[in-house]
């Protein structure tokens, strides 16, 4: 209880903190934080809109956050979830396109199957050159991001888009891929609110990856890696290999982010559809502890952020959305830096704050 | 292919490379020093759309006529500054995560200037157009002299001056350089105040040299470019700058063709590959396809005093 107490403690005064950091910012600029929160954090819990899009938000970041955590158990930073979400979201498209015509039965565990093979794929580059040639993943996958983004946008324009169509998006994926909104077996939600299964399987990805992590050998190599690299080469641990499947793991989790935006959404690829999902993934994993349960609140506080944002820009005079940015970046700078609070109460000198990390793998 | 190498191709690489040069030569004295700047991009944001603030309010509230593009570009450097102290104070004093801090950094200046110019400019995250007169000169020559001069600047603090040695003992053996009585978080801070004043002006460039207001995220991604060549050129500062105009080249192309560059056999290149070059360029150099390119080595390792 104590720890679980502790754990709780931290995150929650970051976020305490980061609303009273934006409530300066906010009187700053002439208007009142209590309205402007008000707007932001209430507007999400009204039914069904409220909570609906909340909730359909929520789905790609826990994701995300998802793909982050099982990143830094290994003391990996894969910051490059927002290229792997793009390259897996555009080959969920392609299937969808490409078979059309299959029944349902085939085809949507194919475009699953798309989304977290792209994912774990492109995420597995930088894990070899990790592994392979000990370059750093955060800079390659930063880099990836970029190649990710201008990949897809050609193979969209020169392949897939409607002849005639000013927006860069690909043509419809047949009717049989797309998964079911919640809305059409929940009474009281309309089936127009984008919320769909791919809400259930991010749940079910939480309990997954938990059970991957800490119940599974491979998870246990991952987190043994993680926590002390050489000793768990001592141990007999190929810390070449686990560096490849957690980059894996962590792309196909962030790949399934086209599963939601593509089968449940759109039913298309959409160039430039993230909403930075895969950087709001690190403010997931951070302030979720790196714990899948914390993910998934993480997950709903930004949602409802992001959710919110939409009625500060439209009904508060000087606030815009921006706030929400704002708010997620300070947050992340006070999960990181949580020796300023130990330091503000005065109970200990700053401790080097480090998420363990495998460096210099082939040295 | 031929007419793709104009006297106005080579002026617009300058152009174009200058915002780089100036964040990568920053990023240069804080990577030396030991700190990773993946902040680089928000650093820039937050030059870029202070200077532009500035120049306008100096411009139509003070009256101030062609001094004020100085005064905005010397606000920009203070808001590189200012942005880089509290990276530096996370970083430095309360030795937290090197990369999480940046990316906190790069999603705060993401929403700080749309959140300001919503309540200043009452926009939806631009500043107002700049007259074209007041804006920072733009010759191609009077840009290119100034870099040269920075350049040859760096090079020379960072190789035969006390300072610089001290700076690259500090990024390679910390534990040594405190040995020797050098202070360790003394020359951290001051790499990365320099990264942050030098990305600021870049920034700065972005918004007022380069075009005449700021927009959304006109950084698109620079941050990342500069650190990028940073990476490419190993670390060194005349290196950088030839990567910065490599890279500076290839923008300069694909803002040119505006689509597909023709080959001489009549086949195009998308411009979206042309977009990819510094980028795939930087992960083949950093796995050591062509030469090596080594980081300092106690790169994001905060430094953590032996008690």
């Amino acid at each position: 209880m104590k720890t679980l107490a502790r754990e709780l403690l931290f995150p929650l005064i970051a976020v305490i903190a980061a609303f009273v950091v934006g409530g300066i910012l906010i009187l700053l600029v002439g208007d009142n934080p209590i309205d402007a929160y008000r707007l932001l954090l209430g507007s999400a819990l009204s039914w069904p809109d409220g909570i609906g899009y909340t909730l359909f938000h929520a789905t790609p970041l826990i994701f995300t956050g998802l793909a982050v955590l099982v990143g830094f158990r290994c003391g990996l930073f894969n910051i490059g979830v927002e290229g792997q979400l793009y390259i897996a979201a555009f080959a969920t498209a392609w299937v969808g396109i490409e078979l059309a015509n299959r029944s349902s039965w085939f085809l949507i565990p194919l475009c699953f199957a798309a989304a977290i093979l792209a994912g774990a794929l492109w995420a597995a580059i930088p894990g070899v050159l990790k592994a392979r040639f000990g370059s750093h993943e955060v800079i390659n996958t930063i880099m990836l991001n970029f190649i990710a983004v201008s990949l897809v946008s050609y193979f969209t324009q020169y392949y897939y888009k409607v002849p005639g169509d000013p927006i860069l998006q690909t043509a419809m994926i047949g009717e049989n891929a797309h998964i079911p909104r919640l809305g059409s077996f929940i009474p009281g939600l309309p089936e127009r609110i984008p919320l769909n299964v791919a809400f259930l399987l991010a749940l079910l990805c939480c309990v997954l990856v938990y059970l991957f992590l800490w119940r599974t050998k491979w998870g246990y190599e991952i987190r043994a890696t993680g926590s002390n690299p050489s000793a768990a080469e001592y141990g007999g641990i190929s810390i070449r290999k686990q560096i490849v499947v957690a980059m894996a793991v962590s792309g196909a989790l962030a790949g399934m982010v086209g599963i939601n935006e593509v089968l449940g959404y759109r039913y298309r690829y959409y160039d430039g559809f993230s909403d930075n999902y895969g950087f709001t993934g690190i403010a997931v994993a951070l302030l979720g502890r790196n714990h899948p349960l914390g993910v998934i609140f993480a997950a709903l506080l930004f949602a409802m952020l992001q959710h919110g944002g939409i009625y500060v820009d439209g009904f508060s005079e000087n606030v815009t959305k921006d706030i929400v940015q704002v708010l997620q970046g300070i947050i992340i700078l006070f999960v990181a830096a949580e020796s300023f609070f130990k330091w503000l109460v005065g109970r200990a000198r700053p401790q080097a704050n480090q998420l363990p990390r495998v460096r210099a793998v082939t040295q | 292919m031929r007419d793709v190498f104009t006297l106005s191709l080579i002026a617009s690489t300058i152009r174009l490379a200058t915002p780089l040069v100036l964040a990568a030569l920053g990023g240069l004295f804080s990577e030396r020093s030991g700190v990773i700047n993946i902040a680089l991009e928000g650093k820039m944001l937050a030059g870029a759309f202070t200077a532009a603030a500035v120049t306008y309010a100096a411009d139509t509230k003070l009256g101030m006529g062609n001094a004020s593009p100085w005064v905005g570009l010397l606000g920009g450097l203070v808001a590189g500054l200012f942005i880089a102290f509290i990276y530096a104070v996370s970083c430095i004093r309360f030795k937290a995560d090197q990369v999480v801090s940046g990316a906190a950094i790069n999603i705060l200046m993401l929403g700080i200037p749309g959140f300001l110019s919503g309540a200043f400019f009452l926009s939806s995250g631009s500043t107002p157009q700049l007259p074209k007169d007041h804006l920072l000169p733009q010759s191609p020559v009077v840009i290119a002299i100034t870099i040269l001069i920075l350049v040859a600047l760096i090079w020379y603090v960072l190789y035969k001056t006390p300072f610089g040695l001290r700076l690259r003992s500090v990024g390679e053996k910390p534990e040594a350089a405190d040995a020797a009585g050098v202070s360790v978080s003394k020359l951290r801070y001051s790499g990365v105040l320099l990264a942050g004043m030098l990305a600021g002006i870049g920034g700065a460039y972005l918004s007022i040299g380069q075009s005449s207001l700021f927009t959304r995220n006109m950084t698109a991604g620079r941050g990342f470019i500069a650190l990028a060549a940073l990476i490419f050129g190993k670390w060194r500062p005349v290196q950088t700058l030839l990567a910065c105009l490599l890279f500076g080249f290839t923008e300069a192309v694909s803002i040119q063709m505006q689509g597909a560059v023709k080959l001489p056999s009549g086949e195009d290149i998308p411009v979206q590959f042309i977009n990819m070059v510094p980028y795939v360029l930087t992960i083949v150099v950093l796995a050591g396809f062509i030469g090596s390119s080594r980081p300092p080595r106690a790169l994001g390792v905060p430094y953590q005093k032996e008690k």
